[in-house]
């Protein structure tokens, strides 16, 4: 079986020094995107347990998985001791067993300001299949944003057809592209099939894997730095989704933006996931509030 | 006197030979990875087909992507310029000319008198090239030239949101997953490559007579969708490929 280049991997983390039998809140938020899929656990304030996973060619079945994976190693919690799911992503609709579902921009600007904290205001998010600069308030609500979901060029797509083409697995696409000695021009084409042809004709005339990841990486950070322009960048800036996690195109976005992002202390996927438990719990207090 | 033009494509090299107005020999060679190799090569071959000598040529003239790239030259004409005036000359009635290549789609918008009015290019996106069409035919596992053909099949119009080649490859996949029949892919693809180029052609306005050029205007399919979508007949020429080359050729001649 040829060998899956683009397979980023999936990841679980459960806090283990939470319990969640003494929460009184416990919500999840389960974000379906069309390349990766999240569930995250909250307890009360805290973040509990999550999970992140590829999403299948079936959103429902996605949803359930992902959910799932999330509640394996939580010490007997299961879902229906979960009070409020919230669905979001673009298959949010096909959360099964979320009792509502919320735009993902929303989510995601309200997971950047759990995940960053109440400074960051312009929020950057590098999906699997859009790419939106969002920027929010202290309280991380949505005053403004944009986005390019037509476009492979700046998402993570991108990114798995030359993981596949210079055949590097796209966990060490980051590092490999920062290993040339001196910045090679970018690839001319921000379109991914044409910088993909483009790509083949330097590897042809003997550039190294390094440096051809490199010119490409460049050309993805001119992209997205083109929509952020539009929209204005005000710090704090923060990125999210998978992309953050490519070093190579973190740090030379850094360099044109001439603007350091904040350093993320969970993974850059979760922002969506994150944001949808909150407004679950949210929600939860307000049907509290109500019965008071 | 012989002039002659060199289209230098994305993709193919074009060498039209005209004596007078008529086209007295012409070749197709891949681009390939070197250029000036390929145009040598072109060259030797259309000299072995026809008889008629480089030396015979009194005036050669470039288009295309590649047109200041090339020793036999240094005279170049716009893709677009040829474009229009290959076709004026296939067909006076012709005011909307079409061209779709493997990396880039035009609308050209000509006056009674074949000048250029106005015109729309595509050249930073796959979609609406042949770029497009031959990723799909990869990802449908069909061979390129079977796809026209295969869309014509279709019994029914399938969906496809995505316009970004990258995208609609996913989409594929899924529709596939869902046991879609090939045939409404293959007119799915078609449809979608299509709108782009219809885009294309309402930012300059329709006006009849349209004339369909470049490679991709031998696939049938295509031509279906477009003539669908537009709603107007599309006049596609022999040698749809060759429009550039011989517009090129042409205004070597000083016409």
């Amino acid at each position: 079986m040829a060998e899956e280049y683009w397979r980023w991997t999936e990841s679980r983390w459960t806090d283990l020094g939470l319990s969640w039998k003494g929460g009184e809140i416990i919500t999840a938020g389960v974000d379906v995107g069309s390349v990766s899929s999240q569930a995250v656990i909250m307890v009360d304030s805290r973040l509990y347990a999550y999970a992140n996973t590829r999403t299948g060619s079936d959103s429902p079945n996605s949803a359930i998985n992902v959910m799932n994976w999330a509640l394996e190693d939580t010490d007997g919690l299961t879902l229906d001791k979960i009070q409020y799911t919230v669905g979001t992503g673009y298959g949010r609709v096909n959360v099964p067993f979320a009792q509502r579902a919320v735009t993902e921009i929303a989510c995601h600007a309200r997971g950047a300001n759990f995940m960053y904290g109440p400074t960051v205001r312009t929020i950057l998010d590098m999906g699997g299949q859009d790419c939106k600069a969002i920027h929010c308030d202290d309280k991380g609500k949505v005053t403004n944003f944009l986005m390019n979901d037509k476009c492979a060029a700046g998402t993570g797509r991108g990114m798995e057809v030359f993981a596949d083409l210079l055949k590097v697995s796209i966990n060490d696409m980051g590092e490999l592209s920062l290993q040339v000695e001196e910045e090679p021009p970018p690839v001319s084409s921000t379109c991914v099939v044409f910088a993909k042809s483009e790509a083949s004709g330097l590897l042809r005339a003997g550039w190294p894997k390094e440096k051809v990841l490199a010119a490409y990486s460049s050309a993805m950070v001119h992209r997205v730095v083109s929509l952020l322009e539009r929209i204005g960048l005000e710090e704090d800036f923060a990125i999210t989704g998978g992309i953050a996690k490519n070093k190579g195109v973190v740090l030379r976005l850094e360099k044109e933006l001439g603007v350091k992002a904040l350093e993320p202390k969970y993974d850059t996927q979760i922002a969506g996931a994150l944001g949808a438990a909150l407004f679950a719990k949210a929600l939860v207090e307000k049907e509290k509030g109500k019965k008071k | 006197m012989l002039t002659a033009g060199i289209d230098i494509g994305a993709k193919t090299i074009k060498i039209v030979i005209i004596d007078g107005d008529k086209i007295a020999a012409k070749n197709l060679t891949a681009a390939g990875y070197d250029v000036q190799e390929s145009l040598k090569k072109a060259w030797a071959d259309i000299e072995a087909q026809s008889g008629l000598r480089l030396a015979d040529i009194g005036k050669v003239m470039a288009t295309g992507a590649g047109r200041k790239d090339t020793l036999y030259t240094s005279d170049t004409i716009t893709e677009i310029s040829a474009a229009a005036k290959g076709a004026v000359a296939l067909n006076r009635d012709v005011r909307t000319v079409i061209d779709v290549g493997a990396e880039e789609g035009r609308a050209i918008k000509l006056d009674a008198g074949g000048k250029v009015l106005d015109f729309a290019i595509n050249e930073k996106c796959a979609a609406g090239t042949g770029t497009f069409t031959e990723a799909m035919a990869r990802a449908l596992e069909v061979p390129l030239e079977e796809l026209g053909p295969l869309s014509l099949q279709s019994t029914q119009a399938v969906v496809m949101n995505a316009q970004c080649a990258v995208f609609a490859e996913s989409e594929l996949v899924t529709l596939i997953h869902n046991k879609t029949p090939k045939p409404d892919m293959a007119r799915a693809i078609h449809d979608a490559i299509a709108d782009r180029i219809v885009s294309l052609v309402l930012r300059v306005g329709l006006e009849e007579k349209v004339m369909l050029i470049g490679g991709v205007a031998k696939n049938i399919g295509f031509v279906t969708s477009i003539k669908r979508e537009l709603e107007t007949e599309v006049i596609v020429p022999e040698d749809c490929e060759f429009v550039g080359a011989y517009g090129a050729a042409l205004a070597a001649a000083g016409k």
